[in-house]
């Protein structure tokens, strides 16, 4: 049980990190310009592919770094001549417009790398198990993963709190207006903004991709949840996405982990007649519910705590 | 912008009605059936199954390319046809209407028991309506029982063994290794993954009663990214051996998690052999602890059918996923010849019961009671290579050989068809 | 915005009778061409889509209730469509079994309280918030839903879904609906009957109190009503047409399955609002027509179909916001004068759009023939250098060769720029006919 308890919090934290890393750029963007990314998702399989393809040529160091720049400059073009033209059409113009988006990212990838998982894996020099708990490898490339989003992290935070670029990004956020008169580019911030959200995802991709299947399915996979960790945390709040991202990362893997059901509990006093609701309801395991608690959870603190745990302000 | 009159709008909007459906006409030109037999083939060629749906499309192409060079059927060629199902039951029964418009009579499809289903029923329900004008529906890879259980349908076809046959034949493998004490079961969550797991805990229960059960796991579907919290619990369980359906992303990220975590079992699978799967196999480094159950694997020594492999690897770059398909569709070749036609209804008469010379070798037969395919089946593990073998996968340098076969009489499961035969 | 609901001119000095033709022809008009289309579009193909295209014109002008209407924007709408078709589905199957004398043209009232019934569910839940909130809620609703057909099987039926025979319930003057053409004049029926409460739902008192929530809900709340319970009607409201929808989606091919609550078909009933102009009445009803159409159609010619047909939803959010309908209405205005003139005016304007349209399509098709041979040239290298392009074997290009590559690129960029060159020549055109409406009307 120890065993199981220690590997799932390990897994758990890592997954966490790693919607961490996407959302923290998605949290940004919808905080700063009011739009709920719908293809933000897609920037991080966009990071997966293109890490996945200068890997080929130049190796995994220089797809880390190059990936997530043109990702991010990829991103940065959008803001400017897709976003920034439907912005006067308002908010559901612009949602609207990165649903599109979605669907046309994922065409390009399947039109480019076909409709199969590629090739992509851990370098080889990564590729070795890092410690071992009661006999359970932890690989290596994992542990890479967790320190290098920490790391991340660390540096979004100092770059946010510490430097002049973060605190006009961080008056942006609040006084777009006041920002504008004290003589900035308020139009080039949020572009810059744009670009390092969709960077960060990007990153996520080309990290992750490595690690499980680089698909042109992954951004569909994944895109739901990024909302679920950002409305949770709260609006704009990095630690509130940060707590968020490691809450639902936990929930997940620890509901898989167990196999309790109603009916483990009280089977033995009552048994609901197969084929009814009431005996799907009894029988099902927290293990096969697990995907669906994010959501629930997301209606719940939408319902309960408009604001999100950290927030300051409604959606 | 300003704003007159709703009405006329109203009217502009039945004048884009009749446009708009007016466009419907133009394509529909009704071909007689000429010279060629048309071949509907209603299967994913968008979205994400899309991978899977173009492979058995080339195999066809291919199956259909060698049986006219050999002549076609009945003196016309065999032609497939492409239709895009997208996945979407609506969008099945759409299609299908589409080639029957067409004047394509004969339809195949895998991928999916739902859309079989869908289907299976609808192409019932339509012989039933329009008589003289029936359709038969081939199925190459949709497994549930049910097909030719409850829901069987005289018009409907199967090729794959069903969950339960492939069951049968890997647990009679099974039944035969003693090193196999502690079994794990790890299924996706759908009607499929529900079949693989019922029919495991009841035909282990009643080979092998000595073996303990000890997980039983049903996931979500193409839905988890990281299958390390499943392999933490299977490493916790101390089992020996793990019994699969996970097909597709589920299986080479389960495999992918395994090697991760260094975790050393034996894999009894149903479709490893699938796209993406022997990949997986390869980086998780597993020789020869994987196994698949199918109707024939590359490797086979068999001359015809590893030239036939041969030349499709040459021409189309895959691999034959599909032997059934080669016997499905030499099948209806041999039917229509037998039938000297190609009416519908003539073909299904003389598939109804039909003996074969299966692909791989030996006898097969279309059984008639709820026309589910039965041949001799074969479970392969996946490793390195040997010098007679010709075959690897997906450039791997890894191949199938074969670790036992399940002979013909030993597949035989029961049916509760009860077929209403069209007078 | 302007929208559907101001006023009719009123027919001042002419007659009641006048008056009355006027209101009503259209609606008979409408229904005399939904009786001809079968006889026009005769084959089961055409007859199986316009069904598709009758079941989508109401969920789309459904969700344009939300969206439209009341500036709600529903990521989960498929919901009330699905659980309508999935009750429909056991309804039938519980007559069919009791013998209950249920004829199929009303197990569609099923379908639509069941929307209704589910729409006051989660409706109370998710209108207390509008804007991105509500979105959100409606988007975990979804999921919750989608996710729990996969646990509770015995309502969903697992993958395979829960199938009906609709031939089998009471039969209805002789008709027993086995035939799809039986089964269309159901559809169209229906589809008129809700296309009219539809539209007459906008014109009350609560289709402007949508409009002023949609605008501005605090100055509803000024004005002594609350928006919330604005909201919360006009949600239920739209689950009961949804639930029609998804009742006749369940008759048409005589089985629910989970994908009808699924995200897909709740994002193709956005699009197909979103398309046909979710600012006027008729939008949606075009966007739905139109959305069908592509979806049916588009994967005949292209395997990576979905990617135009982002590409056009796009295109649509950039250039046209007011989607279809948007930019027929910019067209009614010069739909006034002498009839001559407004021929003559309308006639010059096309003619001008004509002349743009040329160097357009010469751009669009060099586009989609380079985009058709990367696909081609990276996907599908394994059948050589020849691609049947647009699936059509009579358009056979080899993509070895140079002359298609560097042909495709002139075409698009060429075509770009003559393009461009035509602009002026519209935008006079336009302001020629806009001003030659203007002196008409003086």
């Amino acid at each position: 049980m120890a065993e199981l308890i220690i590997i799932s919090t390990l897994n758990g934290v890592l997954y966490g990190l790693l919607l961490f890393l996407m959302a923290s750029g998605l949290t940004l963007i919808f905080s700063m310009m009011g739009v709920l990314n719908f293809a933000h998702a897609s920037f991080y399989m966009l990071g997966a592919f293109l890490g996945y393809q200068i890997s080929q040529w130049a190796g995994f160091i220089p797809a880390l770094i190059l990936a997530p720049l043109l990702a991010g400059g990829i991103g940065a073009l959008v803001e400017r001549f897709g976003l920034r033209t439907v912005h006067k059409h308002g908010h559901v113009a612009e949602l609207l417009f990165t649903f599109g988006l979605a669907f046309i990212i994922e065409e390009v990838i399947q039109i480019i790398w076909g409709k199969l998982s590629v090739d992509y894996r851990v370098p080889s020099w990564l590729d070795f198990p890092a410690f071992t708990i009661y006999a359970t490898n932890y690989p290596a490339y994992k542990t890479f993963m967790l320190l290098f989003s920490i790391a991340i992290f660390i540096g979004l935070i100092l770059l946010l709190t510490r430097t002049r670029a973060g605190l006009i990004i961080q008056a942006s956020l609040t006084h777009p207006n006041m920002v504008g008169m004290l003589g900035h580019n308020v139009p080039r911030v949020f572009m810059m903004v744009f670009g390092l959200g969709t960077a960060l995802a990007a990153i996520a991709g080309v990290i992750a991709g490595a690690a499980f299947v680089t698909q042109s399915n992954m951004a569909a996979l994944l895109g739901p949840i990024l909302f679920v960790v950002v409305v949770v945390g709260g609006l704009g709040s990095l630690w509130g996405a940060f707590v968020a991202s490691l809450l639902i990362g936990l929930l997940q893997t620890f509901a898989i982990a167990s196999d309790w059901s109603l009916y483990k509990f009280f089977g033995d006093y009552f048994t609901p007649t197969r084929g009814t609701i009431l005996h799907d309801v009894w029988t099902v395991t927290i293990a096969q519910i697990g995907p669906i608690l994010p959501y629930l959870l997301l209606v719940l603190v939408l319902i309960l705590r408009p604001t999100g745990l950290f927030g300051t302000r409604e959606t | 912008m300003k704003w007159q009159m709703p009405k006329k709008l109203l009217g502009l909007a039945a004048v884009g009605l009749v446009a708009g459906a007016g466009y419907l006409a133009l394509p529909q030109k009704t071909e007689a059936q000429g010279a060629t037999i048309k071949i509907a083939y209603v299967d994913p060629l968008s979205g994400p199954m899309a991978g899977i749906g173009d492979t058995g499309l080339k195999n066809f192409q291919f199956i259909l390319e060698e049986i006219n060079a050999k002549g076609g059927a009945n003196g016309k060629k065999l032609e497939i046809v492409p239709f895009d199902n997208k996945l979407n039951a609506q969008e099945t029964i759409v299609q299908v209407q589409k080639a029957i418009d067409q004047g394509i009579r004969i339809i195949t499809q895998g991928n999916g028991t739902a859309f079989a289903i869908a289907i299976s029923e609808f192409v019932t329900k339509y012989n039933e309506r329009n008589p003289g004008k029936e359709v038969i529906y081939l199925n190459y890879a949709a497994v549930d029982p049910i097909l030719t259980n409850e829901k069987c349908s005289y018009w409907h076809f199967r090729w794959d063994a069903n969950t339960d046959i492939k069951m049968e034949a890997i647990t009679n493998f099974m039944k035969g290794r003693t090193n196999v004490k502690k079994v794990y079961l790890i299924n996706q969550d759908y009607a499929f993954g529900h079949g693989v797991r019922d029919a495991a805990l009841k035909m282990l229960k009643a080979k092998r009663p000595d073996i303990e059960v000890v997980g039983n796991e049903l996931h979500p579907i193409a839905k988890v990214t990281d299958f390390a919290p499943y392999i933490a619990k299977i490493k916790a369980s101390g089992a020996d051996s793990v019994i699969t359906g996970n097909w597709g992303s589920d299986f080479a990220l389960l495999v992918k998690a395994a090697a991760d975590a260094g975790l050393q079992v034996d894999w009894y699978t149903f479709y490893a052999g699938g796209t993406g799967g022997p990949t997986a196999m390869k980086q998780a480094n597993l020789p020869n602890r994987v196994f698949a159950i199918g109707e024939g694997f590359a490797n086979l020594p068999h001359k015809e059918a590893q030239e036939f492999e041969k030349a499709l690897r040459a021409k189309y770059g895959v691999s034959l996923f599909y032997p059934r398909g080669v016997n499905q569709m030499r099948m209806l070749a041999a039917a229509i010849n037998q039938a000297k036609s190609d009416d519908p209804k003539k073909i299904a008469a003389a598939l109804h019961g039909m003996k074969f010379e299966v692909f791989h070798g030996g006898e097969g037969y279309m059984r008639a009671d709820d026309h589910q395919f039965f041949q001799p089946m074969y479970l392969a593990s996946f490793g390195p290579i040997k010098a007679d073998q010709p075959f690897d996968e997906e450039k791997t340098g890894w191949g199938w050989s074969i670790a036992g076969k399940i002979e013909l009489k030993d597949t035989v499961t029961p049916t509760t068809c009860k077929m209403n035969k069209p007078s | 915005m302007s929208d559907t609901t101001k006023s009719m001119p009123a027919a001042a000095g002419a007659s009641d009778m006048v008056a009355r033709i006027k209101r009503y022809g259209v609606w008979i008009a409408a229904a005399a061409v939904l009786l001809v289309l079968p006889y026009i579009f005769p084959s089961g193909a055409a007859i199986t889509t316009m069904c598709l295209m009758g079941i989508m014109i109401i969920f789309a002008l459904s969700y344009n209730m939300l969206l439209g209407q009341s500036g709600m924007l529903s990521f989960g709408h498929a919901v009330y469509y699905g659980l309508a078709a999935f009750v429909t589905a056991h309804t039938i199957n519980w007559a069919v079994k009791n013998g209950v004398p249920i004829p199929l043209p009303l197990i569609p009232v099923v379908g639509g309280l069941t929307g209704l019934f589910f729409g006051i569910l989660f409706g109370s839940v998710s209108t207390r918030r509008g804007g991105t909130a509500f979105a959100m809620i409606s988007l975990g609703l979804a999921e919750l839903v989608y996710s729990s057909s996969l646990i509770l099987r015995s309502f969903f039926g697992g993958e395979e879904g829960i199938s009906a025979d609709r031939t089998k319930l009471l039969r209805f003057f002789g008709y027993n609906f086995g035939p799809q053409i039986q089964v269309y004049y159901l559809i169209a029926a229906w589809c008129l009957l809700c296309v009219i409460l539809m539209y007459a739902i906008t014109r009350t008192p609560l289709g402007r109190m949508c409009n002023a929530v949609r605008e501005n809900p605090e100055r509803v709340e000024f004005v002594g009503y609350n928006p919330q319970f604005v909201r919360f009607i006009a949600f239920s409201l739209a689950g009961l047409f949804a639930g029609v929808a998804g009742s006749l989606a369940a008759i048409n091919i005589e089985l629910a399955q989970a994908s009808f609550v699924g995200a897909a078909q709740s994002g193709a009933v956005l699009l197909a609002a979103y398309i046909g102009g979710v600012a006027f009445f008729v939008g949606p009803i075009l966007g739905a027509v139109l959305v069908t159409l592509l979806s049916v159609k588009l994967s005949d010619f292209s395997e990576i179909w979905v990617f135009y047909f982002g590409v056009l939803f796009v295109t649509m959010i950039l250039f046209a916001p007011y989607g279809l309908s948007g930019l027929l209405m910019m067209h009614a205005q010069f739909w006034s004068g002498p009839f001559g003139r407004r021929i003559a005016r309308i006639g010059r304007l096309f003619g001008a759009y004509l002349i743009a349209a040329i160097p357009a399509l010469i751009m669009l098709a060099g586009g989609i023939l380079l985009i058709e041979m990367i696909h081609h040239v990276a996907q599908k290298g394994a059948e050589g250098a020849n691609m049947h392009f647009l699936r059509r074997p009579y358009l056979t290009v080899n993509t070895y060769a140079a002359l298609p590559w560097v042909g495709a690129t002139i075409a698009l960029i060429g075509g770009f720029f003559a393009f461009r060159f035509t602009w002026p020549t519209v935008a006079k055109a336009w302001n020629d006919a806009l001003a030659d409406t203007q002196r008409s009307q003086s």
